[in-house]
């Protein structure tokens, strides 16, 4: 292990083995599922597996992991498994079919996926998951997901973000509902059967680690408040993403970090915290009081146009009477050939550019500068259905994206078939997460991690809708096919309920809520909350440099005295205590967005969705340090002295080799 | 805008619940429904007071967590959920009565916050289709017509928010079961399981304690996402056939 390294983290043994296979890639997957050890149909209900999540990547893994005849057991923290986050993704999801002809292959969407990635993601993992794409699409027509479809009755497919084929299906701007519909169904088809117990209202507050091995975790039931102890042969995070440790984002109000970072802590490593993403069409923030930001799905763009004026006088005047001379659609001119449709992550930083240079629309909203100045900025740029309408009529306008301009309107009370919608990015994904293997198990053995929860597959951007597809190739095909390999070696040692392992991780949970409920101080959760989030989106937002980022480390630190000093939650732990449910999540946010800092800090490169000032071409691109930085950044929690009041975290490196695909720099032109 | 608030209150679910008034300043027309709320709960914990409990998660009319009754009307007088609800909708001085869903098979958690885990277990009667992993043939090989496809969409886009049911004078939940009853029956695949899924769902409906359907329609009327009354009489003639199939 070295020395601290610029005070803040040291650097360890790198990562030796990812368990990726060798060989021509596109029999790894295949090779591997064989040489995987297969449990015995009679053994299987001797084996135990805590799934904690239900979104696709939980709901898909528990309905076949209990339909191969495991006992299974479900966590999520909602009412019902059918409302997690998963449903409100709107545009749709990826699969090499090649339904259309149009050039599509397995490679095709492999090599879209890694350069979409910025080249930051293991190539085993991305073939494999282009190679299970098109049996997500079976699975779920076969259960009953009313995809669109063509008049000849069809499946119908679209273009999405950042790809030149037709690869996307959709079932109107409900795919992750619909989707997300299917797996719940399959999943209640296993609980009515008795294979899965589900513990809905549930939230998982502590992993139990018995001789290194993942066995179990804490969970509160959030009605009565009693602290339940499950255990298990092999546990299974399946917990979403973290995007709300910005405050304001695209993620439903409960989305957190909680079962992701106590597992951190207890030993699995967090991979590439800093990889963010930010979504370019979102609708911008109404003010001070605003709770959630609302995104729409980034199919808008296949028909909208986007622009601002060319001129800052004309940002106040109604944009119907600003002449096409005098407007400026920034993206196609600047990248003639992927126009409006280029990658996220450019869209979005487009889109601050041009309001940072004055040029925004919408109203002026008050904000403090990097230079600590208060300034009034537009935060807003157009994107216009105008000659869509024109060209395709208001009618297929209508049927294609009818309900997000509803949204819109509602949202707003702007009609966009009459006013060109206003749009600015958002935080809307994360491509970080636990560190995990080929076979999605993290460096704790036993402790699995799928779908956004982990890290793997987008590296350091990831394209439209292929968070949807990764959720379900992980759960339906991956998981299922590698922890086998695990619980073959089970069913375990049994666990005692007062095991000293399981009675340390009750009082750690006991022990925080008891902590929260006394400490009677002057701050409510959501306060702090805002306030990390603001820091968050400052400094660790759309454009990062060391001196904001060393500042906003600072300022966490100075945050997180202040939540465990002067925080207040009412109410006692016995009943539903919502806030009580906050604070929890808050703390552990505050600890990862320190460690986001961390992250941003030492990638002194642009990739992906992570932006350093200080690493751009002359045209103002991202610009890849692929001789320094080409590796994935695995993070081992270790802090200053006991009290984690500073991280002082471990760096493992995993090296990435391209042996199929060049390294590239990203050029969108 | 200014607002007075008459919230019920009820601290679990066993206790006994009773209005509270509030009052809410500076509210903005932009601002949603719960927004408007979470603004009311930093003031409460200010002066001390335990927050009002609600449910919400997605914020955006999708994942159906969230559900009030606003003045008597189930989701408020738009026909939209609760979280998309915006303060426009409301006029300044107003008195809003807010109360959560009021059905016996939904009983009181805390607040406004009531368990409806009554659907899912009408799910596991038989609200899907019978398929393993890895088990479905190519998705092409099941062409389905357009006019089938788009209705089944229409009825699969219920978010199971409950409003169909403490909009209803009798607190039945056959809104709910027709919109999955047509979403599966349309298609082709849902055909093998069409007549068993139809009698165990509704009679695991009865079971939960909904009441009976006796066409009023206030459901339909309330129904964030208009799934259309004639998806009861879907059920009722699928109900009719399994019948006739049984016997
Ligand atoms: C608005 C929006 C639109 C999107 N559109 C698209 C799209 O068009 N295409 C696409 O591919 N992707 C899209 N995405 C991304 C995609 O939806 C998500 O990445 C994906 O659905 C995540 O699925 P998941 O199963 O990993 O997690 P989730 O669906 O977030 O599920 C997390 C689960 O974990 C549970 N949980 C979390 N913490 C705990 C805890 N501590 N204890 C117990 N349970 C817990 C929750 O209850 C929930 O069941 C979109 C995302 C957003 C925000
Ligand atoms: S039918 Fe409508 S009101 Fe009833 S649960 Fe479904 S979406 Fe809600
Ligand atoms: S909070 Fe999801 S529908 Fe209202």
């Amino acid at each position: 292990m070295t020395e601290l390294i610029d005070g803040l983290y040291r650097e360890g043994e790198p990562i030796a083995d990812s368990k990726a296979p060798d060989g021509p890639i596109e029999t790894r997957w295949e090779r591997h599922q064989f040489e995987n050890a297969l449990v015995n149909p009679a053994n299987r209900r001797k084996l135990s597996v805590i799934i904690v999540g239900t979104g696709l990547a939980g709901a898909s893994a528990g309905a076949t992991l209990g339909e191969a005849g495991y006992h299974v057991k479900t966590f999520c923290y909602q009412d019902s498994p059918r409302r997690a986050h998963s449903i409100a993704a709107q545009g749709g999801i990826n699969a090499a079919k090649n339904y259309k002809g149009d050039g599509d292959s397995v490679y095709r969407l492999f090599y879209d996926t890694v350069k979409g990635g910025d080249y930051r993601s293991r190539e085993s993992n991305v073939y494999r998951l282009a190679e299970v794409s098109p049996n997500i699409i079976d699975q779920c027509v076969a259960q009953g997901v009313p995809f669109a479809r063509e008049y000849g009755g069809l499946l119908d497919n679209r273009s999405f973000g950042g790809v030149q084929v037709q690869r996307t299906f959709y079932a109107r701007g409900q795919t992750g509902q619909q989707l997300l519909i299917g797996a719940y169904q399959a999943l209640e088809r296993q609980i009515a059967k008795g294979t899965v117990e589900m513990f809905s209202r549930h939230e998982m507050l502590e992993l139990v680690v018995i001789d290194g091995k993942a066995r179990g975790i804490i969970a509160r039931d959030m009605v009565t408040g009693e602290i339940e102890t499950h255990l298990a042969d092999a546990v299974v995070l399946a917990s979403g993403g973290y995007g709300n440790v910005f405050f304001l984002s695209t993620n439903a109000m409960g989305c957190n970090v909680t079962a992701a970072w106590r597992a951190h802590r207890k030993g699995a490593y967090m991979a590439n915290p800093c990889y963010t993403q930010i979504h370019p069409t979102c609708i911008p923030q109404h003010g001070d009081k605003q709770s959630k930001l609302t995104l729409m799905s980034e199919s808008l763009r296949n028909d909208g146009r986007i622009w601002v004026p060319k001129n800052a006088e004309d940002c106040d005047k109604d944009p119907r009477d600003i002449p096409e001379e005098d407007r400026d659609y920034y993206l196609e001119r600047i990248y003639p050939s992927f126009g409006n449709l280029v990658p996220r992550d450019i869209a979005s930083r487009q889109a601050k550019n041009m309001c940072d240079e004055g040029r925004g629309v919408g109203p002026a909203i008050v904000e403090v500068g990097p230079d600590g100045e208060e300034r009034e900025v537009r935060r807003g740029v157009y994107l216009d259905f105008a000659s869509a309408i024109e060209r395709m009529g208001r009618e297929s306008v209508e049927s294609k994206y009818g309900n997000l301009f509803d949204m819109y309107e509602r949202i707003t009370g702007e009609n966009p078939y009459e006013v060109p919608m206003r749009i600015y990015p958002a935080v809307h994904y994360v491509m970080g997460g636990l560190w995990v293997d080929y076979d999605l198990e993290s460096s704790i053995p036993g402790l699995y991690v799928t779908g956004e929860a982990n890290f793997s597959d987008h590296g350091a951007n990831r394209l439209g809708a292929s968070a949807l597809m990764q959720g379900l190739a992980d759960g339906y095909f991956v998981l299922p096919n590698t922890i086998r390999d695990y619980l073959a070696k089970g069913p375990f040692e049994p666990v005692a309920e007062d095991a000293p392992e399981v009675e340390e991780a009750r009082r750690s949970v006991t022990d925080r809520i008891e902590h929260f409920l006394t400490c009677d101080g002057e701050r409510t959760v959501d306060s702090i909350h805002k306030e990390l989030g603001s820091i968050m989106w400052e400094y660790c937002g759309m454009e990062r440099t060391a001196e904001g980022l060393q500042k906003a480390i600072g300022l966490i630190r100075e945050l997180k005295t202040e939540f465990w000093t002067n925080v207040k939650v009412l109410g006692s732990n016995d009943q539903l205590n919502q806030s009580l449910e906050k604070a929890g999540r808050v703390a552990d946010f505050l600890e990862l967005g320190e460690l986001m800092c961390i992250d941003a800090l030492h990638r002194e490169e642009s990739c992906g969705g992570h932006f350093r000032a200080e690493s751009q071409t002359e045209e103002g691109e991202a610009l890849r340090n692929d001789e320094d930085f080409s590796y994935v950044a695995a993070w081992e929690y270790a802090t200053k002295g006991e009290d984690a009041a500073e991280l002082e975290p471990v760096l493992h490196k995993e090296d990435l080799v391209y042996e199929f695909i060049e390294m590239k720099q990203r050029s969108y032109k | 805008m200014r607002l007075t608030l008459k919230i019920w209150r009820q601290d679990g679910p066993d206790a006994t619940g009773g209005f509270e008034t509030y009052t809410v300043d500076d509210i903005s027309e932009d601002m949603s429904f719960l927004e408007m709320l979470d603004e009311l709960n930093e003031n409460l914990q200010a002066r001390g007071i335990e927050p009002v409990a609600f449910d919400s998660d997605c914020r955006e009319g999708i994942c159906g967590t969230c559900g009030l009754m606003i003045s008597g009307l189930a989701h408020g007088p738009e026909v939209t959920t609760t979280c998309q609800l915006h303060m426009r909708s409301f006029s300044d001085g107003e008195e809003i009565t807010i109360e959560p869903w009021r059905a016996h098979a939904f009983p009181v958690i805390r607040d406004l916050v009531v368990d409806r885990s009554a659907f899912d277990r009408i799910i596991q009667a038989g609200g899907f289709i019978s398929v393993d992993t890895g088990a479905a043939p190519d998705a092409a090989a099941t062409p389905v017509p357009k006019v089938q496809a788009d209705r089944s969409f229409d009825t699969a886009t219920c978010i199971g928010c409950g409003a169909c049911v403490a909009a209803c004078p009798n607190a039945s939940a056959m809104l709910f079961l027709g919109a999955k009853v047509t979403h599966l029956g349309e298609l082709p695949q849902g055909q093998a399981e069409r007549n068993s899924r139809v009698v165990d769902m509704v009679a695991q409906h009865d079971h939960e304690g909904f009441g009976g359907c006796t066409n009023i329609g206030e459901c339909a009327a309330s129904c964030p996402k208009e799934i259309p009354l004639d998806v009861i009489s879907q059920l009722n003639k699928d109900l009719r056939v399994a019948a006739r199939a049984r016997r």
